[in-house]
Formats: C-alpha cells, sequence, structure tokens
C-alpha cells in the first residue's frame, strides 16, 4: 500500500509485549491507510486482545512504535452499555460537555436505526439493538480509526448479517481506518480490504482481498483466500477435494 | 385388542399438555392470584394470624396473662396514644435511629466505596473494618457508658456503629461486582477518576448500596432498643423496661407491635427508594 505518512492512520512498528516470561506480541508491525478496512484472524491467545488494547491505550508496548489518531473507538464483542444512564446519554458517554447533546446523540442512532429508542433503558434492548446502540457510540465520536472486536460474535444468524451490511455501509459513509478482530474467516473475506493473520504475537500472513464488492462466497477467489487463511490457522480444509491429499493446503504464504 | 388400542390413545393424549389461553385460566396457580390480588397477598398471613389470636383469645386457649387478647391490647394503644406517651417515645426514639444511622451508613458506605474502587483503599482499611465486625455492639455499651456518660451521645454512637458494617459489607460487595469489562469500556470512552466513579461506578453500585440500607435499618432499630432498654428514661425501649418492671404485658405486647411495624414503614421506605433511584433496572421497567 503505496500511502504517504499523512494518509497512514495507523502504525505499529516491532512492537513488543510481555506478560511475565510470556511474549504476546514480538515485534508485531501493521501499518493501515485512512479507509482501510483491515481483518486481523488469530486463534485465542494469539495476542489480538493485547494489541487492541495497546491501540485503545489500556496497554502499553514493552518495545516499538505505535501511532494512532486520537479520534478513535471501538465495539466490543458485548455491548458494554451503562445500564444506568438512557440510551442517547450512552451514546455520547465520556465525551466533552459542548459535543454530549441529545442532537449529537439523535445524529448517530439515525446512523443505525434506532432514534426511536434513544430514551430508553439499555436493559430493555435486544441484543442486536444494544450492539447497534454500540456502534452509535462508536460512531458519534467520528474516528478516524474504529476498533472492532468481534462486535458480531455474539449476535444470532439473521441479526450478525444485518449488521455486517451496517458496518460496511457506514464505513463507506464516514471513511475511517477500520481494525476487525475475528474469529471467522468469511466475514473477514466478505468485510475486509486486507486480511492479516496473528499466530503467537507475531504476523504471519498479510492478505490483500482484491475482490469486487458485494462478495460472494461462491466466488473461486473467495474460495482461494479462504483456504489460504484457514490453513494458517492451522484448520485443514474440510471441503477440500478428494483427490487432493489433504496436507497439500498446508503451503501457506507466509509474510515477514 | 379393542382395550389395548384405546389405552395407547389415552397415553398419546397424556402426552400433550393445552397451554391455550381458555385452559390455562382454569388453572388457580400462586402466579395467577398474584396478578389478580396484587398487594392483597401480603396482607393474608398477617391477616390469618390476627384471626388466630382473637380465636384463641376469645376461647380462652390463650390465656390473659400469656398474651393479652387483641382487643386488651387495642385498648392498651389508645391509652399510650390518649396520655400522649407513644407518640412523644416513637418521636425520640425515631430521632435517635435516624442520627445513629445517618453516621453509622455515611461511614459504613463511603469506606465501601473506596475500598471497593481502589487498591490503596482495601489494603488500609479492609482489614480493620473486618476486626471491628465482628465485635458485638452490645459488648461495646459499658464502654460507650465510660466515654459518654449516660446521655445522647452514647446512644446515638451505639446506633452508628451498629450500622457501619452492614452498610459497608454491602456497598463493597455491590462496587467489586460491577462488570470489569462495564468499566474498561468506560475507560476506552475517555471516563476516569471521579468521572468514572460518579457516572458508572456509583449509579451500577446502587442497587447494593441499597441492599446495604435496609440493613443497617433494620440494625438501627435493634441497637436502639438495646441502647434504650439498658439506661435511657425516654423513648420505646424506656416504655417496655418500665412495662416490664411492672409486669405488664399488655404494653409490652402494644410495643413489640410498634417495632414489627417499623419493620414494614423500612421495607417501605427502601422500595420507594429502589423505585425513585433505580428505574432503570428490568424490575423497574417493567411497570
Amino acid at each position: 500500500m503505496a500511502a504517504s505518512r499523512h494518509d497512514i492512520a495507523v502504525t505499529v512498528a516491532e512492537a513488543t509485549k510481555s506478560f511475565g516470561e510470556r511474549r504476546v506480541l514480538d515485534r508485531f508491525d501493521l501499518n493501515i491507510a485512512q479507509g482501510e478496512f483491515v481483518a486481523l484472524l488469530g486463534v485465542s491467545g494469539s495476542g489480538k486482545t493485547t494489541l487492541l488494547k495497546i491501540l485503545t491505550e489500556l496497554e502499553r508496548v514493552d518495545d516499538g512504535v505505535v501511532r494512532v489518531p486520537r479520534a478513535r473507538s471501538v465495539v466490543f464483542q458485548e455491548p458494554r452499555l451503562i445500564p444506568s444512564m438512557r440510551v442517547w446519554r450512552n451514546v455520547v458517554v465520556g465525551q466533552p460537555r459542548a459535543q454530549a447533546t441529545r442532537a449529537a446523540a439523535e445524529w448517530a442512532l439515525e446512523e443505525v436505526g434506532l432514534v426511536s429508542h434513544a430514551n430508553a433503558w439499555p436493559l430493555t434492548l435486544s441484543g442486536g439493538e444494544a450492539q447497534r446502540v454500540a456502534l452509535a457510540r462508536a460512531l458519534v465520536r467520528e474516528p478516524r480509526l474504529l476498533l472492532l472486536d468481534e462486535p458480531f460474535a455474539s449476535l444470532d444468524a439473521l441479526t450478525r448479517l444485518r449488521m455486517q451490511s451496517l458496518v460496511t455501509e457506514l464505513c463507506e459513509r464516514h471513511n475511517p481506518a477500520v481494525l476487525l478482530v475475528t474469529h471467522d474467516v468469511d466475514e473477514a473475506i466478505l468485510l475486509a480490504d486486507r486480511t492479516v493473520v496473528l499466530k503467537e504475537g507475531r504476523k504471519t500472513l498479510d492478505l490483500s482481498v482484491d475482490l469486487p464488492k458485494p462478495r460472494s462466497r461462491a466466488n473461486a477467489d473467495f474460495e482461494r483466500i479462504r483456504r489460504a487463511l484457514l490453513s494458517e490457522l492451522g484448520v485443514p480444509s474440510l471441503e477440500s477435494d478428494h483427490a487432493e491429499p489433504r496436507l497439500s493446503v498446508a503451503g501457506a504464504q507466509e509474510t515477514g | 385388542m379393542n382395550a389395548g388400542a384405546s389405552l395407547e390413545v389415552l397415553a398419546s393424549e397424556a402426552e400433550f399438555q393445552d397451554l391455550s389461553r381458555s385452559a390455562a385460566r382454569r388453572d388457580v396457580s400462586l402466579p395467577y392470584l398474584r396478578r389478580r390480588g396484587r398487594g392483597l397477598l401480603r396482607i393474608v398471613l398477617p391477616l390469618a394470624l390476627l384471626v388466630v389470636w382473637e380465636i384463641g383469645s376469645a376461647t380462652k386457649v390463650i390465656s390473659e396473662e400469656t398474651l393479652p387478647s387483641p382487643a386488651t391490647v387495642v385498648a392498651q394503644f389508645h391509652q399510650l396514644i390518649a396520655t400522649g406517651q407513644l407518640q412523644a417515645a416513637l418521636g425520640i426514639s425515631l430521632r435517635r435511629a435516624a442520627l445513629g444511622l445517618l453516621f453509622g451508613f455515611a461511614v459504613g458506605a463511603g469506606f465501601g466505596l473506596l475500598n471497593g474502587a481502589s487498591r490503596l483503599g482495601e489494603e488500609i482499611f479492609d482489614s480493620t473494618m473486618q476486626m471491628f465486625r465482628m465485635i458485638p455492639f452490645l459488648a461495646i455499651i459499658p464502654l460507650l457508658i465510660v466515654w459518654f456518660g449516660i446521655g445522647e451521645t452514647a446512644k446515638v454512637v451505639l446506633i452508628a456503629f451498629a450500622c457501619v458494617f452492614p452498610a459497608y459489607i454491602n456497598t463493597y460487595a455491590a462496587v467489586r461486582s460491577i462488570d470489569p469489562k462495564l468499566i474498561e469500556a468506560a475507560r476506552v470512552f475517555g471516563l476516569r477518576g471521579r468521572k468514572l466513579a460518579r457516572t458508572v461506578i456509583l449509579p451500577n453500585a446502587l442497587p447494593g448500596v441499597l441492599v446495604g440500607l435496609r440493613y443497617s435499618m433494620g440494625v438501627s432499630i435493634l441497637a436502639l432498643i438495646a441502647a434504650e432498654e439498658i439506661n435511657a428514661n425516654s423513648g420505646l425501649g424506656y416504655l417496655v423496661s418500665v412495662a416490664q418492671t411492672a409486669l405488664n404485658n399488655n404494653v409490652i405486647v402494644a410495643l413489640v407491635i410498634v417495632y414489627g411495624v417499623l419493620g414494614l414503614l423500612i421495607d417501605a421506605i427502601v422500595r420507594v427508594l429502589e423505585a425513585v433511584l433505580l428505574p432503570w433496572r428490568p424490575s423497574g421497567v417493567r411497570k
């Protein structure tokens, strides 16, 4: 990605982080351009959560460079709304007083189609609604970096599809740099411009997804990327042709 | 052959349950009664006890010396109110309980919030709180008399001491049980320090703090009685101890009933507070 320094939203270079003896991030590199949608894949314990905590200032790197925009926000796996605050107050929580207005909250709620719930209490919302409020809370900050920490993982299948297209649409409209952390390979290929695999604290695969949107699983390239990612993640392809020996899929493209 | 077939039909019918509205209505279950009678169910048992008491007294199964009849107690109430004794004693006692509760609850809830939210606070104060908690408040009455004499101060201090610990334990637990993920998210969105405490920790610990308040209020009445029965020349406990010396069961039973009503009052107060302060909880939301 040939982008000038100005177009780069996120720079992570040689980032290293250890907890005691365990090295969770090991000279990890990642650049994300403004407007680029990157999906980060990795099995549990690969360092994804630590990377997110570093990008959200909840942890600090031991060594290396981390540079992120000030305007950034997160959508977590759980909505994490504050139950004692009405929906609209949750949306603008922590914003400076001048920006924590009802109008700002309603604008963001409008974006996710929940403006009619502005006065509701969070505990009365369904899981999908609560997650949309969490998305509105991220949007109201007009982030240049949007961090998505498995935001679709605890939704039912239909709500997940709706949320995925909502996120795609909103990202196209507001053009933030996006880092989506996920376990779901299909989701990564459907949404991202680029997929990165994190394994034991190191980047082991960095793959552009040059497919036209909206994407379809039926596409042959989709399947090619999917197999590459799955094998990198240590999942042997079950649907592979019987003629093809299973071991042959294990050869993955490694990048530094 | 025929009998066998019909048996099979019966068995398969028994495997189904009719859940349609008309069928369910015939089932007079407890939830059904609750929906119909709402508050009514609450007073059924107290009323039943009253009826048993009245019947027992009328048939002389319960002798007047063991337990005066409801009519005698009502007459006693009339007398206590007519002479103004009850109102005066109640006023004095409630003032003592309220003052003690105010101080005790403030100290307990304050330390509960501090120690729940801050590791340093917990390390400094928690062991001491745990130590004091184990001291029965009755045990310090002689000390309080030596320190403060037999005036109002000793009574209020005793009640306050007793009220600290229920407030402390429940507030501390409430703060600790707030989901750390919620706090993490609040930090990410820029809430730190005091603002975090005010907008996230305090409101979300409030249900537990109110449980602490409920216990503290109960304990304040308990400590009140202890303080007044041992040394006092006014208040409800004083009336009881006078009646005890005069072997006047009527007054004792009347005042025991007053204590019971105070218990109901405490419950009502906390319920109102919960409804007002916690509109966001599912139980409050459903209304």
